[in-house]
């Protein structure tokens, strides 16, 4: 295999990066200028993230996003992991195809039909929308992520653990307390993170579902942006997007450094039984 | 005087027709789809036997011990443990523990968290589980290794984390699916003197799968042959060994030459059977019925055969033949000997003299002789 360094590795490189992440770099860039016109640097300063957390409607919206969030990644987390774990622990019952089709469709569907159909949900159901209405539409869509990750680590997960407890006297549920879910629990983990940062993302479900004392940062920033781009917006998007490759780095790291290590112990435990 | 102290009485349950059995299997089937894994099978194992399940990769033992774990359901047939039917309760309340083939250590929890996690769910005070934890590692020798995880200790070690935890709640019955593998044959002996005093202090029934036939023999009170999910001999080691009931069985259990013949004279006690052309016939001793011109085979042991280099004239039967191979074990050799007619005998010695001073050689011509009554006659 030829691995060399070549001009043309090294061009498409950078183009590739500087496509991704050129836009993002701007923006960071023009959130620490002086001036007031985002397009004129006129020197190094930071009195519009000041500026930021002296606004209150930012304030509040992102408080209600970060309620958002928790929330609703809490119910996603827990609902996807129960229907991760039926999914493959359930046997072969009927209709099993059918089910987690259904449970992987939302991946792959449009958020507008998400969304609006969340509303209708809500609308004929008539439910007043608001916090509670986002954080359910949240941990809809985002259950289908949890779960996904949470199957994938079940299924090179060794059956006989769970056969031991039980042969020790553990109910099943005391089985899933005390020994799957513990070693499971970095998959677990990263799917709350990946279901927090989806939720941290979103507008489109989130204007969909949102009522009017309820709007979300994303929100928030799309409205203002509309009326004209200031510094301001700037300096809380590159807060946003700190807060989110934060999540998504520590969600990749957990997920990675627990499969190493079983890797290593299911090495080990092979090479002792053979 | 007596030659068996009066106080030691024989145990044979089996052979007493009022023992109640603790375990019995009547009828059991177990189907995977299409696939028979265990085929109509009945079989009774009484209280305090150590009952040791022998057969080839797949014939069925692991699936026979899941069963009576309650691990798979049987398609058919009932399992009953002390009386009760025990095929719809849950695995968590039968009086069972079983050691698994793949040890399944919990990763997440220390040796000694291993060990003590079936006491925790158990009746017993906290107070007393700390001192039971510590006695089963010394049990199985690993005090130095109490707060390792499974992944820090060698695979034997494991196995023996895997022994100390399914011991620790002293169950009414033990399943063991070959518990000593991995062990070097120094601490896999002790280990089976450990299990036999184990039984004999608290009285657990075991039911043990090994591939060791050696360690079937010491261990067990009854041996199973199985294959194919079938039952093909269910004896005490010493019958399993010297009246096998079958080809297999005698093929599978040690060593062993069988001989194709047909009956060509009754005569006393026994037969006369023709095996090759222009060798002497075999007289064997048998009960088995048999009518003239009916082929059965004549099964012997190696070491039943005596090897000498003149005739000897005091055995029923004595055949020539030349030494083509010799396998010496240091204890014993064997002589791989091969008749006039092709067929090759195997003859076991004991070496009783150094090497450089043994009579028989390569090449040799030699004679096998052994008794009317040294191999059996069997007929499937
Ligand atoms: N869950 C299952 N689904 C389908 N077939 C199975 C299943 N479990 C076991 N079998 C089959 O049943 C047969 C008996 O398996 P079992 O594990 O009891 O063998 P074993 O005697 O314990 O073998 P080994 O000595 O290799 O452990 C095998 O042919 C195996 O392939
Ligand atoms: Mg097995």
């Amino acid at each position: 295999m030829n691995r060399r360094f070549t001009w043309f590795n090294a061009t498409s490189l950078t183009l590739g990066f500087a496509f991704l992440y050129l836009p993002i770099l701007i923006l960071i860039i023009f959130s620490f200028n002086e001036s007031k016109l985002v397009t004129v640097w006129a020197g190094f300063s930071t009195k519009w993230y000041a500026s930021v957390f002296n606004n209150t409607a930012f304030l509040d919206a992102a408080l209600v996003t970060l309620k958002v969030g928790v929330i609703s990644s809490t119910i996603a987390t827990v609902l996807g992991t129960m229907s991760g774990y039926v999914m493959v622990r359930g046997g072969r019952f009927r209709g099993r195809t059918l089910f987690s089709g259904m449970i992987y469709a939302p991946l792959v569907m449009p958020e507008v039909i998400t969304g609006l159909s969340l509303l209708l949900l809500f609308i004929s159901i008539g439910m007043d929308r608001g916090v509670f209405t986002i954080v359910l539409a949240h941990a809809t869509f985002s259950m289908c992520y949890v779960s996904v990750v949470v199957s994938s680590r079940l299924v090179s997960f060794d059956r006989s653990l769970e056969e031991a407890a039980l042969d020790l006297g553990c109910t099943p549920f005391d089985a899933f307390r005390s020994v799957t879910l513990p070693i499971i629990a970095p998959a677990v983990i990263s799917g709350w993170l990946l279901a927090f940062t989806l939720s941290l993302d979103d507008l489109v479900i989130a204007s969909f579902t949102s009522g009017p004392s309820s709007t979300t940062l994303p929100m928030k920033i799309f409205s203002q942006v509309r009326l004209g781009v200031s510094p301001e917006i700037n300096a809380l998007s590159t807060l946003l997007i700190g807060i989110v490759s934060i999540g998504v780095i520590s969600a990749s790291l957990v997920t990675k450094r627990s499969a190493v290590r079983r890797r290593a112990q299911e090495q080990q435990a092979v090479g002792g039984a053979a | 005087m007596p030659s068996e102290k009066p106080n030691q009485i024989r145990f044979a349950p089996w052979e007493d027709t009022e023992a109640v059995p603790l375990i019995r299997f009547r009828n059991v089937v177990k189907k995977f789809g299409e696939f028979t894994a265990i085929e109509n099978l009945t079989l009774d194992i009484y209280e305090r036997e150590f009952f040791a399940l022998l057969g080839p990769s797949g014939c069925g033992k692991t699936t026979l011990m899941r069963m009576l774990a309650g691990f798979e359901t049987p398609t058919a047939g009932e399992i009953t443990l002390d009386g009760r039917d025990i095929v719809p309760v849950a695995p968590n309340r039968r009086p069972i523990n079983m050691m698994f083939q793949s040890y399944a250590l919990f990763p997440h929890l220390s040796v000694a968290d291993n060990i003590a996690f079936g006491l925790k769910r158990s009746p017993m005070p906290k107070s007393e589980i700390a001192g039971r934890v510590e006695e089963m590692l010394r049990l199985v020798r690993l005090q130095k290794f109490a707060s390792r995880k499974p992944h820090q200790i060698s695979g034997g070690q494991r196995q023996r984390v895997a022994l100390a935890r399914s011991l620790a709640k002293a169950p009414k019955l033990l399943l063991l699916d070959e518990p000593l593998g991995a062990l070097d044959r120094k601490l896999r002996e002790d280990t089976q003197f450990e299990l036999m005093d184990i039984q004999e202090k608290l009285g657990t029934t075991f039911v043990i799968v090994t591939h060791d036939q050696e360690e079937a023999m010491t261990v067990a009170s009854r041996v199973a042959v199985m294959d194919e999910g079938k039952l093909m001999q269910v004896a005490t080691p010493d019958v399993i060994y010297e009246q096998p009931e079958s080809r297999y069985v005698a093929d599978f259990i040690g060593d062993v030459n069988l001989i194709e013949g047909t009956v060509a004279e009754a005569e006393e006690g026994g037969y006369k059977l023709v095996w090759a052309d222009g060798a002497p016939p075999i007289h064997a001793e048998t009960d088995v019925p048999l009518s003239l011109g009916d082929s059965c085979t004549f099964a012997i042991r190696p070491e039943k055969i005596a090897i000498s280099t003149d005739k000897p004239d005091d055995r029923a039967n004595a055949v020539p033949g030349k030494v083509l191979d010799i396998g010496y074990l240091g204890n014993i050799s064997t002589y791989h000997v091969q008749m006039p007619n092709g067929a090759i005998f195997k003859a076991s010695a004991t070496n009783s003299r150094r090497l450089s001073r043994r009579g028989i050689t390569w090449e040799d011509e030699v004679w096998l002789s052994f008794t009317a009554t040294a191999g059996v006659v069997l007929t499937q």
